[in-house]
């Protein structure tokens, strides 16, 4: 369960959101500028609210600017837009970086994961041989090889055309159901947010103005579209 | 002929490139993307010997590491060390000269590297220390590498700072713009000549290849962004 409960000073205007989560997709959506990578980076711990809590089961990453986890230690995985390859790594040394350990239960894993994500022949070429959509599978690879807790991803989607962005979609939709951990989801594309969300929360200026469960499991009434 | 001022040329360009390259990528990698109070003078103070007269700098080494100098007074109380007409004084020059090239250099690397790339592998667990070793440092490689190259080349070259702090000892601070100078001021034209045409020789040599370097570079940046 993770539950974040942050208050933060921006440029524009104020960062305060209150939410909780268990193991499901949550989509943060709204406009550019809203506030929704910031919150990713808060929970990761490359930003520091101004004061709040974010706490993930027992683990308190975040209670007062004095108590705060380091990135490291939070084992939070992150999708950054762009991806964010080691340029100077192939495939293979990508996604091994952030392994805690090599045993015959993780290869098997990982090799799962790769079949899944169906990267397992790039493994020797290097980022800038690759595709973007397999750019964003390495990533994802790389980030769920290190054996996170949550998953963050902020607009995993975005730079891809459209029929790899559904192939994306359904590939996320897929890890998910196979690692049973939180995802959080950015996006600014609302099709892609009722697709891929199991619960959407809709930001603007730093505010949670609305929430709602996907129109697939539930169909509330909702007049927001960005 | 006396080659002496050659492998005393590049002792001490070795020595002081090794001390400007450590301390020019620990302070340009603790300075990248941090603004902080004072950091501005600190650049400012690094870059400093730069643009001033070398005949300056060399003063002011002269008033820190001379017998009665702040640092030099200590040093030659505590370990007997004496820096002022001995080749160590042609290395603290050849320092003080060449950081300002490396610091630039690296502070650039540093700066113009994707600070997400770095971010990703704290995500993955990775220690300050590993991302340095693994990220950042190869990354910023080909910078820093044009930095010690400079470097290297104008450790070589320096003569006003290491004329006022080493003086010119033949057999102790005889280096090759040391050797040229008072080569001509003696007469002795053909000494002078021949180590002007080796010193043109390795600076030429170095730009060349470091120009050849950059080029390859660029060209697979050119590549990699082609077919993204």
């Amino acid at each position: 369960m993770l539950e974040v409960d942050i208050k933060k000073r921006l440029s524009h205007y104020n960062l305060e959101v209150d939410f909780s989560m268990g193991d499901e997709i949550l989509v943060l959506f709204g406009p550019s500028g809203s506030g929704k990578t910031t919150i990713l980076h808060t929970i990761v711990g490359l930003t520091k609210p101004d004061e709040g809590t974010i706490k993930l089961g027992d683990k308190a990453f975040y209670s007062g600017k004095k108590d705060s986890m380091s990135v490291q230690a939070r084992n939070v995985g992150m999708l950054f837009q762009d991806y964010a390859l080691f340029p100077h790594m192939t495939v293979e040394q990508n996604i091994q970086y952030g392994m805690k350990r090599k045993d015959e239960h993780r290869s098997f894993v990982i090799g799962q994961l790769l079949q899944v994500l169906g990267i397992h022949q790039l493994l020797v070429k290097y980022p800038h041989q690759i595709s973007g959509g397999e750019k964003q599978r390495v990533a994802l690879a790389r980030a769920l090889a290190s054996e996170p807790s949550i998953l963050l991803l902020d607009e995993p989607l975005s730079a891809l055309d459209k029929q790899t962005r559904i192939d994306c979609q359904n590939e996320l939709i897929r890890l998910h159901e196979m690692w049973k951990i939180p995802f959080i989801i950015v996006t600014h594309d609302r099709e892609e947010a009722e697709k891929l969300g199991d619960r959407i929360l809709f930001l603007d200026h730093g505010k949670i103005i609305d929430e709602r469960k996907s129109p697939y499991t539930d169909s509330p009434h909702s007049t927001y579209s960005y | 002929m006396d080659y002496s001022p050659l492998m005393l040329s590049l002792k001490v360009a070795a020595i002081s490139t090794t001390v400007v390259f450590i301390s020019g990528v620990f302070f340009a990698r603790a300075f990248a993307r941090k603004q902080f109070f004072g950091k501005s003078v600190i650049e400012a103070i690094f870059i400093l010997p730069l643009v001033l007269p070398p005949t300056v700098v060399g003063f002011a080494l002269l008033l820190l590491f001379g017998k009665h100098g702040w640092i030099g007074k200590w040093l030659l109380e505590w370990f007997d060390v004496q820096i002022v007409f001995t080749w160590l004084g042609a290395v603290i020059a050849s320092i003080v000269v060449s950081f300002p090239l490396m610091y630039q250099s690296a502070a650039a690397a540093f700066n113009s590297m994707d600070d997400r790339i770095e971010n990703a592998a704290r995500t993955l667990g990775a220690s300050e220390w590993r991302v340095f070793r693994t990220i950042s440092f190869p990354l910023a490689w080909p910078g820093l590498l044009a930095g010690l190259v400079l470097s290297f080349a104008r450790g070589l070259g320096e003569f006003g700072a290491t004329l006022m702090i080493a003086g010119y000892i033949p057999g102790k601070t005889d280096t090759i713009p040391m050797s040229i100078y008072f080569a001509v001021e003696s007469g002795q034209m053909e000494k002078a000549v021949f180590w002007v045409v080796i010193i043109v020789a390795l600076g030429f040599s170095t730009i060349l290849w470091l120009n050849w370097w950059s080029r390859r570079n660029m060209l697979r940046y050119a590549n990699e962004n082609r077919s993204r």
